[in-house]
């Protein structure tokens, strides 16, 4: 199966993007990981204004079967959430490296950029699984 | 791990495999909604080769499965099947079974859980009151032929009218040159039936079922969708609402349980427990504020007492809702009754409701 990874975003070993414009990042799950999920049902995410830290669970997706944790790719404050998700959570198995994004953070540092996996590293690691 | 007849089928046609209790199973084919979809308005297929049979012969047959479970053994007929339990001797369940009978008082086959078989033919054994026991759990195949339509395709696979057998009876038949047994029993809600078939039949009828069946909707359907489709009818799955400690009167399967009619291994534990007054009832419950029930998490009454836990969750995909099933203190068991669910710390309105879930 042929997953879209964009190449300009950052990715994280458990499925989260990051797509970085200045200080401000947007994040939100793979293709790879909604087709692993299945058809997603619900979704939990912080409230504006809330600290997350990178490597840390910022909040919980579940599809019919499973629940998943989501780990924050960058320290920061969130600064936007996507409130469509609640209403219509299946975008994220429609389109999930765009319309499905889940958060915005006003990120605290650039150096965290660097714990991430650009997108030829994600790729080796989902062909392996 | 361990591999059914059909493995290599599952594989080649998109099957998404999991290890399931030890065995290599397909979890869903094109998605477990749309699998759990067409079982509630078409027919699925199900792979349950993995469940055990143990064959229980002899002139000491029905004695010995009368000592064995709790069901009114002795009432079966040839071809008739019924519902039961093994009971351990501390009151609890070594599984939840079904009990064929092949000829009465001398030959039955009993199906056990994939993930007890080697546990239930040892205590069987054990408990052994002089029949010929053998695990015939190799010799079968087992597929599940579920949902609205599901008869008419038995009907012409079958060369019999499966769809005037009467519920829980058992005929059997040839497919090929292959022994079957075809059997009205199922785990959806749905009409339908089960089917043994000699394993090296398997393959065979599968890949027939599917072609037979094409203009009916028939597609296979993975472990994701039985397991929704059981939790919408509320039935009890081993390891989830009944385990070695389960009291089977508060699992509410009082009726599969005949003290009346004979004894059987801790008859007295279990009866005793529920004349002492249960503690606890098995309830399906709704949520009445976001967020999906899942097995393990706790119940609290609003005077913030831990009243219960959950032992299966999902979002039903029949009613586009969360549900669940849990134990919970008698107290609070009355439909309407509303408690508080502790969701990942965040506790949540929930309410006692009717079930099943799904009615059919």
């Amino acid at each position: 199966m042929a997953f879209h990874i964009p190449e300009d975003y950052y990715y994280t070993k458990e499925h989260e993007w990051a797509q970085v414009d200045e200080n401000i990042v947007t994040v939100g799950i793979t293709e790879f990981a909604q087709d692993q999920l299945g058809e997603v049902v619900y979704v939990e995410l912080p409230e504006e204004g809330q600290k997350i830290t990178q490597g840390q669970t910022f909040g919980v997706i579940e599809s019919v079967k499973a629940v998943s944790d989501l780990y924050a790719p960058v320290s920061g404050t969130v600064i936007e959430v996507n409130t469509a998700l609640s209403d219509d959570p299946s975008v994220l198995n429609d389109d999930p490296v765009n319309e499905g994004w889940l958060v915005r953070i006003e990120m605290d540092t650039e150096k965290e950029l660097a714990n991430l996996m650009r997108a030829p590293d994600y790729k080796k690691l989902i062909s392996e699984k | 791990m361990k591999k059914t007849p059909l493995a290599d089928i599952h594989v080649n046609s998109g099957g998404r495999m999991v290890d399931f209790a030890g065995w290599y199973m397909p979890v869903q084919y094109s998605g477990l909604r749309e699998e759990h979809d067409n079982v509630r308005k078409n027919v699925g297929l199900f792979d349950v080769s993995h469940m055990g049979e143990v064959r229980v012969k002899g002139p000491k047959a029905l004695e010995t499965l009368e000592w064995l479970t709790t069901n009114d053994v002795a009432k079966l007929n040839d071809g008739e099947a019924q519902y039961s339990l093994l009971p351990n001797d501390q009151g609890g369940l070594v599984d939840d079974i079904i009990v064929y009978c092949l000829k009465k008082n001398e030959d039955y086959l009993v199906c056990v859980n994939a993930s007890n078989k080697d546990k239930d033919f040892a205590w069987m054994t054990k408990n052994n009151k002089g029949a010929d026991i053998t695990d015939e759990s190799d010799m079968w195949g087992q597929i599940a032929i579920q949902g609205p339509k599901a008869l008419e395709l038995c009907d012409r696979v079958f060369g019999f009218k499966v769809s005037e057998m009467k519920p829980f009876t058992l005929k059997s038949g040839q497919f090929q040159n292959f022994k079957i047994m075809v059997a009205t029993t199922g785990y959806t809600g749905e009409k339908g039936c089960e089917v043994f078939v000699e394993a090296a039949g398997t393959g065979a009828l599968w890949n027939h079922l599917l072609n037979e069946g094409k203009d009916l909707g028939a597609q296979p359907i993975g472990l994701g969708a039985r397991d929704t489709l059981r939790t919408e009818m509320k039935y009890s799955l081993y390891g989830h609402e009944i385990d070695d400690t389960t009291n089977p009167y508060e699992a509410g399967l009082g009726w599969v349980i005949k003290p009346a009619k004979k004894d059987f291994i801790g008859k007295a534990i279990i009866v005793g427990k529920k004349e002492a007054g249960l503690q606890r009832n098995l309830v399906g419950f709704k949520m009445l504020e976001k967020g999906i029930p899942r097995q393990g998490y706790s119940l609290f009454s609003f005077d913030n007492k831990e009243i219960g836990k959950v032992t299966s969750g999902t979002h039903s995909p029949t009613l586009d809702e969360p549900i669940g099933i849990a134990y919970i203190d008698v107290a609070f068991a009355k439909e309407g009754t509303e408690f508080l669910l502790d969701i990942r710390g965040r506790k949540t309105k929930a309410v006692v409701c009717k079930t099943p879930f799904v009615q059919k």
